[in-house]
């Protein structure tokens, strides 16, 4: 048998959300040593990578608010065998969401309105991706296998969650750490 | 006192004529999950969290009288599959964004979703438009976490002897109402220390200006899981 072990492939992604679980990611401190040996990152904001491979573990942050959130995360799922929804924004869509019972074209129109002429000079450069009419929740959008809640979900709560996957574990959050908030 | 016992989840439980079942298992220590039930306002069935088994039927135990004999399942894998799809639909039905809720920690709904280990809300969202009332000085009403328990109004009426909220509308059209002139709280009789204004489970009704008092953290359910606080509370309610 060979002694390396076989490290687990993660990819992580931030959609319509603020970052704020990846640096929750990054609060395990010292574990991240441990994280290090035991896996290795796919298309993360950590790596740069552009595309998603074959990969075990996508952990995805942020809800789904634009066409490009939506072309990102069917490439994650395609991809990763676990499917993972982080924090508040990609179980129920967030602090974005509450953006969803307002009309899009009329945010828009109020977003981009010249003080000076009174009209709406809204970006429609074709790089640009379209926003989606509402704020999306990702397991509207693909099949998400596990949800970790919080906002964002603490260090210790993300770790784990992570330790329990990369064993093979059914993750499980103790009531201490179980949180929305 | 009588002698006459029934079963809850296979235990002889001793109750007192004319008790329910939910007031019988909590005086025996037993928790059965309720949003809409108060020991002071009494029961009003809706919430259905706190629907049981009895003798091999579904019943809300918060209505249901205890009687000798019966044997209730309330603690069981399906009852609990049963009440979590209940909050998750709950969830789904209004605008419930924890992280920018004053009511944070102190929210039954949410102590709800701890209890039931809800991960996410599961069902499709109905983001509906609800709208805030922030008229008056004192006290707001915040549609969107309203889940129309109607503790308000039993408050209102029933305490507070003012009778300042109602629930109108059908089905998934109804919604809170004020009963005031313009509709609107400033015009209406509530204020801050009413007993309509506490009793809210959710973020719905709040006092203003107290809301991060007590930090995130550090609030009720922060500090004991709502199984545990509502049989401290609610049987020092009773004793009173």
């Amino acid at each position: 048998m060979n002694d390396a072990p076989v490290k687990v492939r993660i990819a992580t992604t931030s959609l319509a959300g603020c970052f704020g679980c990846h640096m929750s990611l990054l609060d395990i401190d010292e574990r991240l040593f441990e994280l290090a040996g035991r896996c290795e990152f796919d298309r993360s904001p950590l790596t740069d990578i552009k595309h998603a491979g074959p990969c075990d573990i996508a952990l995805i942050e942020g809800g789904v608010s634009n066409s490009e959130n939506v072309h990102v995360l069917r490439e994650l799922r395609a991809n990763a065998k676990i499917l993972v929804a982080v924090g508040a924004c990609a179980i129920n869509g967030g602090l974005p969401a509450m953006r969803n019972h307002l009309d899009i074209g009329d945010i828009l129109k109020q977003v981009y309105r010249d003080p000076g002429t009174g009209e709406a000079n809204i970006p429609c450069d074709p790089e640009l991706p379209l926003p989606l009419d509402k704020v999306y929740p990702i397991n509207e959008i693909v099949r998400v296998d596990y949800s970790l809640p919080g906002c964002p979900p603490s260090a210790d709560a993300i770790w784990k969650y992570l330790t329990d996957l990369i064993l093979g574990r059914m993750p499980r959050l103790d009531p201490q750490l179980f949180h929305y908030d | 006192m009588s002698d006459a016992t029934f079963e809850i989840d296979g235990q002889p439980t001793p109750f007192k004529p004319g008790q329910t079942i939910l007031e019988a298992a909590r005086d025996a220590g037993v928790y059965v999950p309720h949003l809409c039930y108060d020991p002071e306002l009494g029961a009003h069935g809706s919430c259905k969290l706190c629907t049981v088994i009895v003798n091999g039927r579904t019943a809300s135990a918060c209505t249901m009288k205890a009687l000798a004999g019966q044997e209730v399942e309330i603690d069981t894998p399906e009852l609990e599959a049963l009440r979590r799809s209940l909050v998750q639909m709950l969830f789904v039905e209004g605008n419930h964004f924890c992280p920018g809720c004053e009511k944070s920690g102190d929210c039954k709904l949410q102590a709800l979703g701890y209890e039931f280990e809800m991960t996410n809300p599961h069902w499709v969202h109905f983001f509906p438009d609800l709208g805030v009332d922030a008229s008056h000085p004192d006290v707001w009403l915040d549609r969107n976490r309203c889940i129309q328990c109607e503790l308000c109004v039993r408050a209102s009426r029933d305490v507070d002897g003012k009778n300042v909220f109602a629930l109108a509308g059908r089905s998934v059209e109804s919604k809170i109402v004020v009963n005031s002139p313009s509709g609107l709280l400033a015009d209406s009789a509530i204020a801050a220390a009413d007993r309509a204004t506490e009793v809210c489970p959710v973020g719905a009704i709040l006092v203003k200006r107290v809301g991060f008092a007590i930090p995130i953290g550090e609030r009720r359910f922060d500090r004991a899981p709502i199984s545990a606080d509502a049989l401290a509370c609610e049987v020092a309610e009773t004793d009173k």
